[in-house]
C-alpha cells in the first residue's frame, strides 16, 4: 500500500504510531497522512524507517522526535521539542515551532518556515536547523555539532557556550552569549548556507548571513571566567 | 621573687573550631587558586545514616525464621504501573548509573557481568551506552539525561528500561564536569565534543522545563518503545516529598531518590557537603509521599546513596525502598581506594601512584583527575589495564551476594520469610535525630519525634 491516511479523531495515537514503528518500517506505506492532529503530543515519534508522513494541521509537544530516516512535514505549527534528539531524516514545520526546536538534535535536517521559540537548537550534536523566521532567546545554548541558519533576527544570549557548533544570521542578533563570537565568512560558510536554504526551500542570499562560533575560551576551566563559566 | 613562667601549652595547640586545619586549607586554596575544589566521591563528614537505625529481631512477639535453612524470597519487580515488560531480578539491589567516560569500559563490562550473574540489573551514565556494557549486562538501564551526550532512539530501543535523571544525591541542582584529562578520543566520539577540553553536563534538560512536560517526554519515550519498557525517574534528594509526589504525577513507574551521601566522579565540594538531604530522611519523604497517593507497591521506590552493606538495604526496604541501588560501594569492591591492583597473574601495589597524585589508600577522592591508581575511574590506556572485567566481575559479585546473604539473614531474624516483607515497625533509632528523620521509634520508646508520644 503506498498512501494511508490515519484521522487521529477517530484513530489512537498509539495506534498510528504502532504502524509507523512496524508495518510502515516493513513496508506497508510509504506515505502516511495524518488527519486532525488537533495539537496532539508525541506524533510520529522514534520513526526508524524512510516513510513520509504528512501531518495536516498543528502538532503537539516532540512532533518527529527522535526520528531517524522519515521525512516529516507539519502542516501547520509545532510545541515544545519538535524533532528533539533527531538522526536523520528531515522534519519540516511549515508554520511555527515552540521552545525547544531540535533540541539535541544529532543528524537530519529540521526545517521551520516560521519563527522558533526559546532555546532552539539547544544541545544540538550534529543535525542542521533552518529557521525561516526568527529564534528566541538562549537558541544554541551549549550546541556541540550541527549547523543552524536563521533568516530573521536572534533573541538574546544566541550560542552562549557554544562548542563546535556554527551557526548563521541573517537578521539582528540582540545578544551573543558566553564564549560565542561573529566571525567573517568564508567561501565554505557562503556555501553551505546556500545548500541549507536550497534544502529548506528558502530564497536568501547566503552573503547577507554572519555566522557565529565558540571563542573557545572555555573549554578548559579558568578562573578568571568567573561566572562566565 | 620572680614567678615561674606559665607555659600555655594546651591553649598554644588548640585547633579553632571554627578555623580548623581542613578550613584554614580550604580558605589558602581558595585564595591560591581562585577556584572551587572539584573531587570524586562522596561527603566526607558524618551524616545521619542507617547506621542510627537498627532492627528489632524477632524473640517473643515475633516468630523468627531458621538463618541458615528457611527460604528467604528476594525476587523483585520494578515498573508494574504502566509498561508491557516489568523488570524482574532475583535480588533488590541494583547498580547505579556510572558513565563510561568517569568509569573505563573494563569496568562498565564488569558491572553488566557481575550484574547478569546475580540476576540484577546495571545502568549506563552521562556519555551513553557502550556495546560492552549491553553485551555483558542481561538487565540494563539506559539513562536519559539532561546533557543526552550519545541518547540515541537505537539505544533506548535496546535497553530494558529507561531512567529519567533530573538530579544525582552528590549534586542535586548541579551538572556534571568530566575534565580534559578523561575526554579522551572514544569518549569524545560518544559525546561529540572535542578530545581533551573540560566537559560540562547540563544541569537540566534542554527540551523541557518542569513536570507537565515532563509527563509528555515521558509518554513520548512510552511512544517510541510502545509502551513496553518501564520508565524511571532519578531525582537527588532534596525536596523529596514534592518531588517523588511530582514524579508519580507525571507517570513514572519507578521513582529512585538518590541521597546526599552518593558519590559522583567529579562534582564541586561544596555541593557534596552542603546541597541535599541524608538518604536516612529522603526514604520517609518518599515513602510518604507514595502513601499520601496511595501509589505504595504501585509506583515502585529505589533508594540510593550511600548504601554499603547488606544492613543497609534491609534497612531501606523496611522503611519502604522496593530495591536499592549502589555506585560508590560497587567502585569499593572493584578495588577503589585499595592498596593493590591484580594484573598478570600477581598484586601489585599502588601506592605509590596514590602518593604521586598526592593522596594514599582509603583516602583517594581523584577520580576526576582519570589518574586512579586501581584503573577504575580513568580513560588511561595504561591505568585501565590494572582493573580486568574478568577479575572485576568476580568481586562484585562476591559483594552483591554478600549483601543479599546479610539482607535475606536480617529479614529471617526479623521472622520475614520474604525481604519485600520487611517495615518500618521492624526497626527503632539510636538518635533521636535519626528517629525524627527515619519516622521510626527512638530505641526503647515508643517515641517518633514530631508524631508525639
Amino acid at each position: 500500500m503506498e498512501r494511508l491516511t490515519f484521522d487521529l479523531a477517530a484513530t489512537p495515537l498509539r495506534e498510528l504510531n504502532t504502524f509507523l514503528h512496524k508495518d510502515a518500517r516493513d513496508g506497508a506505506a510509504r506515505h502516511v497522512t495524518v488527519l486532525n492532529p488537533d495539537g496532539a503530543h508525541n506524533i510520529a515519534v522514534g520513526l526508524d524507517c524512510p516513510v513520509e508522513v504528512e501531518i495536516v494541521g498543528h502538532a503537539g509537544y516532540y512532533a518527529g522526535g527522535m526520528n531517524k530516516a522519515a521525512t516529516i512535514t507539519i502542516a501547520g505549527s509545532a510545541g515544545t521539542g519538535v524533532a528533539e534528539n533527531m538522526m536523520s531524516g528531515k522534519v519540516h514545520v511549515k508554520g511555527f515551532a515552540s521552545n525547544g526546536a531540535g533540541a539535541s538534535a544529532q543528524g537530519g535536517l529540521l526545517v521551520i518556515d516560521g519563527d522558533a521559540g526559546l532555546r532552539c537548537g539547544i544541545s544540538l550534536k550534529g543535525g542542521d536547523i533552518v529557521v525561516g523566521g526568527s529564534v528566541g532567546s538562549f537558541s544554541a545554548f551549549m550546541a556541540q555539532a550541527g549547523r543552524m541558519v536563521i533568516c530573521g533576527d536572534a533573541g538574546d544570549a544566541l550560542g552562549d557556550s557554544l562548542y563546535e557548533a556554527v551557526l548563521y544570521v541573517k537578521g539582528s542578533v540582540k545578544s551573543l552569549g558566553a564564549d560565542a563570537q561573529f566571525e567573517p565568512m568564508s567561501e565554505a560558510d557562503i556555501a553551505t548556507v546556500a545548500s541549507l536554504l536550497d534544502q529548506a526551500g528558502l530564497d536568501h542570499d547566503p552573503k547577507a548571513f554572519k555566522r557565529i562560533a565558540s571563542k573557545r575560551s572555555l573549554y578548559h576551566w579558568n578562573a578568571d571566567a568567573d561566572q562566565e563559566y | 621573687m620572680e614567678s615561674k613562667p606559665v607555659h600555655f601549652k594546651n591553649i598554644s595547640r588548640e585547633e579553632s573550631y571554627g578555623y580548623d586545619r581542613k578550613t584554614l586549607d580550604y580558605i589558602r586554596n581558595a585564595a591560591a587558586h581562585g577556584l572551587y575544589e572539584i573531587r570524586g566521591m562522596g561527603a566526607k563528614r558524618k551524616l545521619p545514616n542507617f547506621d542510627d537505625l537498627v532492627f528489632l529481631g524477632a524473640s517473643m512477639s515475633r516468630y523468627p525464621l531458621e538463618g541458615y535453612r528457611e527460604k528467604c524470597l528476594t525476587k523483585t519487580v520494578l515498573g508494574t504501573r504502566f509498561a508491557k515488560k516489568p523488570i524482574e531480578l532475583e535480588i533488590p539491589i541494583t547498580i547505579a548509573g556510572m558513565s563510561f567516560g568517569s568509569l573505563s569500559a573494563n569496568v562498565k563490562e564488569a558491572l553488566g557481568r557481575a550484574a547478569s550473574e546475580v540476576g540484577t540489573s546495571t545502568t549506563t551514565g552521562d556519555g551513553g551506552m557502550t556495546p560492552e556494557e549491553r553485551l555483558s549486562s542481561r538487565t540494563l538501564i539506559y539513562q536519559c539525561l539532561p546533557s543526552r551526550y550519545g541518547f540515541n532512539p537505537d539505544d533506548v530501543r535496546k535497553a530494558d528500561a529507561i531512567e529519567v535523571v533530573i538530579g544525582q544525591g552528590a549534586k542535586p541542582g548541579g551538572g556534571g564536569m568530566l575534565l580534559g584529562q578523561k575526554v579522551s578520543p572514544r569518549v569524545a566520539g560518544m559525546r561529540t565534543l572535542p578530545e581533551g577540553i573540560d566537559q560540562r553536563s547540563a544541569c537540566r534538560h534542554p527540551d523541557w522545563t518542569g513536570p507537565d512536560d515532563l509527563a509528555i517526554k515521558i509518554q513520548e519515550l512510552r511512544e517510541i518503545t510502545d509502551w513496553e519498557k518501564p520508565i524511571y525517574v532519578k531525582v537527588g534528594a532534596t525536596r523529596t516529598f514534592n518531588d517523588v509526589k511530582l514524579a508519580v504525577h507525571s507517570g513514572a513507574d519507578v521513582v529512585v531518590v538518590d541521597g546526599m551521601q552518593g558519590g559522583t566522579a567529579a562534582t564541586q565540594t561544596c555541593f557534596i557537603e552542603h546541597i541535599g538531604i541524608p538518604t536516612l530522611a529522603a526514604v520517609r519523604q518518599a515513602v510518604n509521599a507514595l502513601e499520601d497517593l496511595d501509589m505504595k507497591g504501585k509506583v515502585q521506590l529505589i533508594v540510593s546513596g550511600g548504601v554499603r552493606t547488606g544492613a543497609d538495604v534491609a534497612k531501606a526496604l523496611a522503611m519502604g525502598a522496593d530495591a536499592v541501588a549502589i555506585g560508590q560501594g560497587v567502585l569499593v569492591a572493584l578495588g577503589c581506594n585499595g592498596e593493590t591492583y591484580f594484573q598478570n597473574g600477581g598484586h601489585h601495589d599502588a601506592t605509590a601512584d596514590y602518593n604521586a597524585i598526592g593522596t594514599a589508600p582509603g583516602y583517594c577522592h581523584h577520580c576526576h583527575t582519570g589518574k586512579c591508581p586501581v584503573g577504575i575511574t580513568t580513560q588511561d590506556a595504561i591505568l585501565e589495564q590494572r582493573l580486568s572485567p574478568e577479575v572485576g566481575a568476580r568481586h562484585l559479585r562476591n559483594y552483591l551476594k554478600t549483601l543479599n546473604m546479610e539482607l535475606t539473614t536480617i529479614a529471617r531474624a526479623c521472622g520475614k520469610q520474604n525481604v519485600h516483607h520487611l517495615e518500618p515497625e521492624d526497626l527503632v533509632a539510636l538518635t533521636i535525630e535519626a528517629a525524627a528523620m527515619a519516622g521510626v521509634p527512638l530505641a526503647g520508646t515508643s517515641w517518633i519525634p514530631g508524631k508525639g508520644f
